[in-house]
């Protein structure tokens, strides 16, 4: 696949090549850890062994004698300025959260809890005196288990009363959008009963998490490796009670995020602290290991749920009732994903009644928060799990009972019972389309010939559809579920006295290619050349104002933004042209980056325009000298991507072997600007959601420490683990902004894990097999076979 | 303070002379004491790939070698890899395949593509994604990374994208370099 470069036109829907990749490709990559600063000085933590236990006594004399050491600060040191880290989304009002330190001072909760920094020369002077500093535990009880947390017995924090954080609920016949779920449940031909697990994910960026803080300046200077400059620079005033316009942010290059880096964390805080404290430059880069183990983790719960339906197959009613693991802290918006998910479980489907709670429960481990989806991959995998379940219950096909029961396309825009207003979709292109690729009578029919033929390797078809509140958000919205901030969307556009342009993004970009995609909205709008456009991000002195990037929202709303300040330059050119040219502003057009008087040759270009209002020798009366422009974008409604995902599964049953033998998927995420970076974009959300049906889990032993603490164990798939993908995309607009795009970033990713583990289920089913936890490793799926013989062999 | 040792390495075809500790990684020495940093660190147990350099002209993980062991050795990093001002094919089909997106394991996997296509300049794509199972990747899904490799093993000619490599500090020196 490789694009062709064209020159002029309309940019939007080219494959243009990234401006972004130049200096990736040969080496003049500029992370954070990248930095040196003089007379820098470097951290390394000092992290409980513990997964519960109370600090009794800290003794860092040894490691302040130790060489290079500058200084080794406990929690008890900075106990007066370091506050509490943020959580920004209190789900109720009555919601319980232990005081978060960034260096604990009494108690640790979890395994690699920070107790103490040192800081000293150079970095393996300060990892050679953590070695040295001697802490005094008392041993506490640790629950890691979710029903037993429940339960109360043992605390995760002795500070709290109880391990419930918060419960909450929604309810169709309460909140109007729908009717009883209890009533469906009673009432209904049929209803299955399934318990579902999501494993604990670890994001696992590439790049290690790393920050470097400048407090030499007016300005505290923190270049750290996140997706969230603007946030996280408002989190550290907050949390540590500084003057906001006393702190500037920079995200650098960074080396993925994926919601791992959607964080206020503890080191960023503490490097704050060092470096205050020092009055020199501090960094601290977490070792990989620090990483899987402290870095917040992602999915966690335990699903359990109950589907509803008529013999024919209507679905009535669904219940889902959720435990989900917070961990032993709120991060920044961890009790909120959960929450996130609640308005997806209904899917694409119109159900009648749905009554959605959960209860937030604090355990032993790191805290949980966004990771790829954030709630929206848990909210589709159970109910396209129960779809399958369902469809086996009625001996239907899974793809028959879909159909029945999803939003036609003549219904739109429909209401949900979740309440939110699906504004387009077609579900039924996207499914006709993928079926035809994937040839699934074909596949149906190999199918029933391996199992009539009882091979060793059998068969599944995994099917999934999907659709996605994307595009976060609405800031009446947010506002509406507790959330602390908005959901807009700020941009700039400047226009340089030459007619170049640069573009100031309140997005953050990490690898999405935000660079070219803004550059190609604005050469559409204004006709200047692509290479023209200059897009500036990740900076809080350059862009002042910014919610980031996270939840697939940086062309749905940024780059909205981006089209409404690029229109509000037109606007302004437009008097200033009309003046030079001693016309009628009605009787301008504007075009390929020119003003003709309508049915004339008459024309003035947007460079010559940019110039006069650079030198402003001949402004009309009353007007600036000024084209730059600026605009924020708050959406009405969210965006709906929507797509069917089909995956062909071989599985041995002689040594529970899974491999993927086709892939494929049709998104719909209407109208594209770079297919190029949607397709990289699906590809490497499928790459993480086939991840977690089959290879990816964080494993904790009795004690509360993770086993899974390093690549060797926790196996994220290398390119032999993962198949080709099959892609196509159908289009229907969005109607919630002006391009009518819906976001991509999670599609893959929501949609494949699902499809994978139907399709493994639809392999061995008739074997006896009701379910696999995921990851599907072979063991689990080996085990399973010889439990369902033993079951068989007993009946 | 360990004693240090002096060491003599070639590095992208510049020699350097420097005392290290005998516990200071190669990549540690490569970033920190020359300023290579296109190569990165992204693990700490060599499973990752981002630090793959060539000590020879063979693809190793720079985090699992000592700077001591590369003296009086030739190493290639990332920054080394363009010629004359001008991408090596693989970079140049790295972007035009759309084989990377945050950059982080792109050193790392330009140099084990290059280090494989030189033993096995045909390799079917189950061939190249079994030569870089010791490179992880955690935005594209490998399918263009893959496809990059299949292009230039395949000798597709792309338009020059114009982007300009590294200018060449020595040279004549980089003869030897591949």
């Amino acid at each position: 696949m490789t694009a062709t470069v064209e020159r002029g036109g309309a940019e939007i829907g080219k494959a243009r090549l990234r401006k972004e990749d130049a200096h990736l490709i040969t080496g003049r990559s500029r992370y954070t850890d990248n930095m040196v600063l003089p007379g820098m000085l470097h951290l390394a933590m000092v992290r409980s062994p513990y997964a519960h236990a109370k600090i009794t006594a800290i003794d860092v004399s040894a490691a302040k004698a130790s060489p290079g050491v500058f200084a080794v600060l406990t929690g008890a040191d900075v106990a007066d300025e370091q506050g509490s880290l943020p959580n920004a989304w209190p789900v109720t009002p009555d919601q319980k959260a232990p005081n978060h330190p960034a260096i604990a001072v009494e108690e640790v909760a979890f395994s690699g809890e920070i107790v103490a920094v040192v800081i000293a020369r150079s970095v393996a002077a300060a990892r050679d005196a953590v070695e040295l500093v001697d802490v005094d535990y008392e041993e506490l009880a640790v629950v890691m288990d979710l029903e037993e947390a429940l339960t109360d017995n043992v605390l995760a924090h002795t500070t709290l009363a109880s391990n419930k954080s918060a419960t909450w609920v929604f309810d169709s016949a309460e909140a109007g959008t729908g009717s009883s779920i209890a009533d469906a449940l009673l009432n209904s031909d049929v209803v299955v009963e399934r318990t579902l697990y999501q494993q604990r994910l670890i994001p696992a960026f590439m790049e290690p998490r790393s920050t470097v803080v400048d407090p030499t300046g007016e300005q505290i200077t923190m270049w750290s490796a996140t997706q969230i400059p603007h946030i996280l620079r408002l989190m550290l005033a907050l949390t540590l009670g500084i003057p906001e316009s006393k702190v500037r942010v920079i995200a650098p290059d960074v080396g993925g995020g994926f919601g791992g880096k959607l964080q206020v964390t503890p080191e960023e805080v503490i490097t704050v602290l060092a470096a205050r404290r020092m009055g020199k430059p501090c960094k601290f880069t977490e070792t990989r290991s620090e990483s899987l183990q402290v870095g917040h983790h992602g999915r966690a719960q335990v699903q359990r749920l109950k589907i509803s339906a008529t013999k024919e197959g209507i679905v009535t009613g669904l219940d889902v009732n959720l435990l989900a693991d917070m961990g032993a802290y709120l991060g920044l918006i961890t009790s909120g994903i959960p929450v996130l998910g609640a308005f997806m479980y209904n899917s694409i489907y119109k159900f009648p009644a749905y009554r959605f709670e959960c209860n937030n429960i604090f355990t032993n481990k790191p805290w949980t928060d966004a990771y790829r989806g954030a709630g929206r991959p848990e909210a589709t995998f159970a109910i396209e799990r129960m779809m399958d379940e369902l469809a086996t219950e009625l001996n239907m096909d899974p793809l028959e009972l879909r159909e029945k029961n999803w939003i036609k396309h003549s219904e739109f825009p429909f209401t949900t019972v979740a309440g939110l207003e699906y504004d387009t979709g077609n579900y039924e292109a996207a499914t006709a389309k993928a079926v035809e690729m994937f040839d699934y009578q074909g596949l149906r029919a190999e199918q029933k010939r391996r199992r009539d033929a009882k091979e060793t390797v059998q068969l599944g078809i995994g099917v999934s559809t999907f659709t996605e509140m994307c595009g976060l958000a609405p800031s009446r919205v947010l506002g509406s579920l507790n959330y602390a901030a908005g959901g807009w969307e700020h941009a700039q556009v400047r226009v340089l006295p030459t007619g170049n342009v640069e573009v100031v993004t309140g997005s953050s970009a990490h690898g999405q290619g935000h660079e070219t995609a803004w550059s190609q909205l604005v050469a559409d709008r204004l006709g200047v050349p692509f290479e023209n456009v200059e897009v500036l991000h990740g900076d809080t002195q350059v862009s002042q104002r910014g919610l980031d990037t996270y939840g697939s929202r940086s062309l749905t709303v940024g780059g909205m933004a981006v089209l409404a300040a690029a229109d509000k330059v037109i606007e302004k050119a437009k008097v200033i042209a009309a003046h030079l040219m001693e016309a009628n502003e009605d009787d301008l057009e504007f075009a390929s980056g020119a003003f003709t008087v309508k049915g004339t040759e008459h024309s003035t270009s947007f460079g010559e325009i940019a110039f006069a209002v650079f030198s402003a020798h001949n402004m009309p009366e009353g007007v600036e000298p000024n084209l730059d422009s600026e605009a924020t974008f708050d959406p009405v409604n969210f965006s709906y991507p929507h797509g069917t995902h089909l995956a062909a599964m071989e599985v041995d049953t002689e040594t529970g072997a899974v491999s993927v033998l086709k892939y494929v998927c049709v998104d719909d995420i209407g109208v594209v600007v770079n297919p190029m970076l949607v397709e990289g974009q699906v590809h490497g959300g499928l790459a993480q959601g086939i991840a977690q049906a089959l290879y990816e889990e964080a494993v904790y032993d009795d004690a509360g420490t993770l086993v899974s603490g390093s690549f060797v164990d926790y196996l994220v798939p290398s390119a032999p683990d993962l198949p080709h993908y099959i892609t196509a995309r159908t289009t229907t607009p969005a109607t919630s902004n002006q391009l009518g795009a819906k976001g991509v970033g999670e599609a893959g990713t929501i949609a494949s894990t699902p499809a994978i583990v139907n399709g493994v289920l639809d392999a061995i089913r008739h074997l006896g097999v009701k379910d696999v936890k995921m990851p599907c490793t072979p063991s689990r799926v080996w085990h399973a076979l010889q439990e369902a013989k033993t079951v068989e062999g007993v009946q | 303070m360990a004693s240090s040792k002096t060491i003599t390495v070639d590095v992208d075809g510049v020699t350097y002379t420097d005392d290290v500790e005998p516990r200071l990684l190669l990549v540690q020495y490569l970033r920190e004491r020359l300023g290579k940093t296109g190569t990165l660190i992204g693990c700490d147990t060599t499973n990752c790939g981002a630090c793959t350099v060539h000590l020879d002209g063979v693809s190793v993980k720079s985090c699992t070698m000592f700077a001591v062991q590369a003296d009086g050795h030739q190493v290639t990093t990332i920054e080394g890899m363009a010629q004359n001002g001008k991408l090596a094919p693989l970079q140049e089909a790295f972007h035009q395949c759309h084989a990377l997106q945050c950059g982080f394991c792109t050193p790392g996997m330009i140099m084990q593509s290059a280090s494989l296509l030189k033993e096995n300049p045909h390799p079917t794509e189950t061939e190249i994604r079994d030569g870089l199972e010791g490179n992880l990747c955690r935005c594209t899904g490998y399918q263009n990374i893959v496809a990059a490799v299949k292009s230039v093993a395949d000798g597709v000619q792309y338009n020059d994208s114009g982007i300009s490599a590294n200018v060449d500090l020595v040279e004549d020196q980089r003869a030897g370099v591949s």
